[in-house]
């Protein structure tokens, strides 16, 4: 399945932004850490589904690591 | 599938120095978003300023001077006089343009230069450690203001965008917030009308964007944007204060 919401984990800093306006609640982050040293977020293969691609997320990350499609 | 939103081209492909959460990163974008919709990258000339924007010129891909401290719009000036065809921003912050650079501001808006100006106002100096600057708020407390501002021997806040508005060399005068999407879309609409000023030979457009500083206010990004809407937005009140010459 082709996602609707890619980040790039390594360029993200864990500052939940984009957690605080998603509509869906569907953004999380890992539990793993990236090359700078943060938590980054991600949205697991099974939610994507559910994402409305409103790319509020996206409008509201502060390093442009959100890229977001529709079907 | 559709690309709703993706990375703007005038943004080069690094990390970012800023603190996570830090709105300068959403300014940015929104100034490169502007960039590619214009089409103007390969004429745009950016003038980076003293404080944390200062390594914007890492950020931006598009020719960039760095000017000293507070002297970016006299820096902007000299390049917009010697090259008309070429786009030229600043990018400054509010240490940078409301205290040591208020001179340079105000007299390139009399002057009515024909630049863009983005104005970041965090109420805060950022970069150097979170010290009380112009636009910090009466009561707020900071690193030289332990105990909150004091009117009686600190004085109040500068509102740029109202004391600029009341010039008539200045074309475009606007203050927006980046705490929420609605107002980022708001600040993006902006942006885009100081741009299209420019290019069309308006005169001076400047865009104050208020900000969140979450390491030197100590709060979460999240907190301080909800600091900012509640605190900030009553004192420096939304808006366009000046569309057009000598209204």
């Amino acid at each position: 399945m082709e996602k609707r919401v890619v980040f790039k984990e390594d360029h993200c800093k864990s500052c939940e932004l984009c957690i605080s306006v998603c509509p869906k609640k569907i953004i999380r982050l890992r539990t793993e850490l990236n090359r700078l040293g943060y938590h980054p977020a991600y949205v697991s293969d099974e939610d994507q589904e559910k994402c409305i691609s409103c790319a509020l997320c996206a409008r509201m990350c502060p390093d442009a690591v959100i890229q977001v499609w529709r079907p | 599938m559709i690309p709703v939103y993706t990375r703007p081209k005038s943004l080069t492909d690094v990390v970012t120095h800023y603190c996570p959460g830090c709105p300068h990163g959403i300014a940015h974008r929104l100034v490169a978003e502007t960039i590619d919709e214009l089409g103007i990258q390969e004429r745009t000339v950016g003038v980076a300023s003293v404080g944390c924007s200062v390594f914007s010129y890492n950020y931006f891909d598009v020719d960039f001077q760095q000017a000293a401290h507070g002297r970016a719009p006299a820096v902007a000036t000299g390049i917009k006089r010697v090259n008309p065809e070429c786009i030229v921003f600043t990018y400054q912050g509010d240490g940078d343009l409301a205290s040591i650079g208020m001179a340079e501001i105000v007299h390139a808006a009399v002057r009515g230069e024909n630049i863009t100006v983005i104005f970041i106002n965090n109420a805060i100096y950022g970069m150097t450690g979170g010290q009380m600057a112009p636009t910090t708020l009466v009561g707020q407390k900071t690193t030289t203001s332990p105990f909150g501002r004091d009117p009686s021997t600190q004085g109040y806040p500068v509102k740029i965008s109202e004391l600029l508005s009341t010039i008539k060399g200045a074309h475009y005068v606007a203050r927006f917030s980046l705490h929420n999407p609605a107002n980022i879309q708001r600040a993006k609409q902006g942006i885009k009308k100081a741009f299209q000023n420019q290019i069309e030979g308006k005169g001076f457009s400047l865009v104050e964007l208020l900000s969140t500083c979450s390491t030197n206010w100590g709060m979460t990004p999240q907190n301080a944007l909800k600091w900012l809407e509640e605190n900030m937005i009553p004192e420096y009140p939304l808006g366009e204060f000046k569309t057009g010459e000598g209204e």
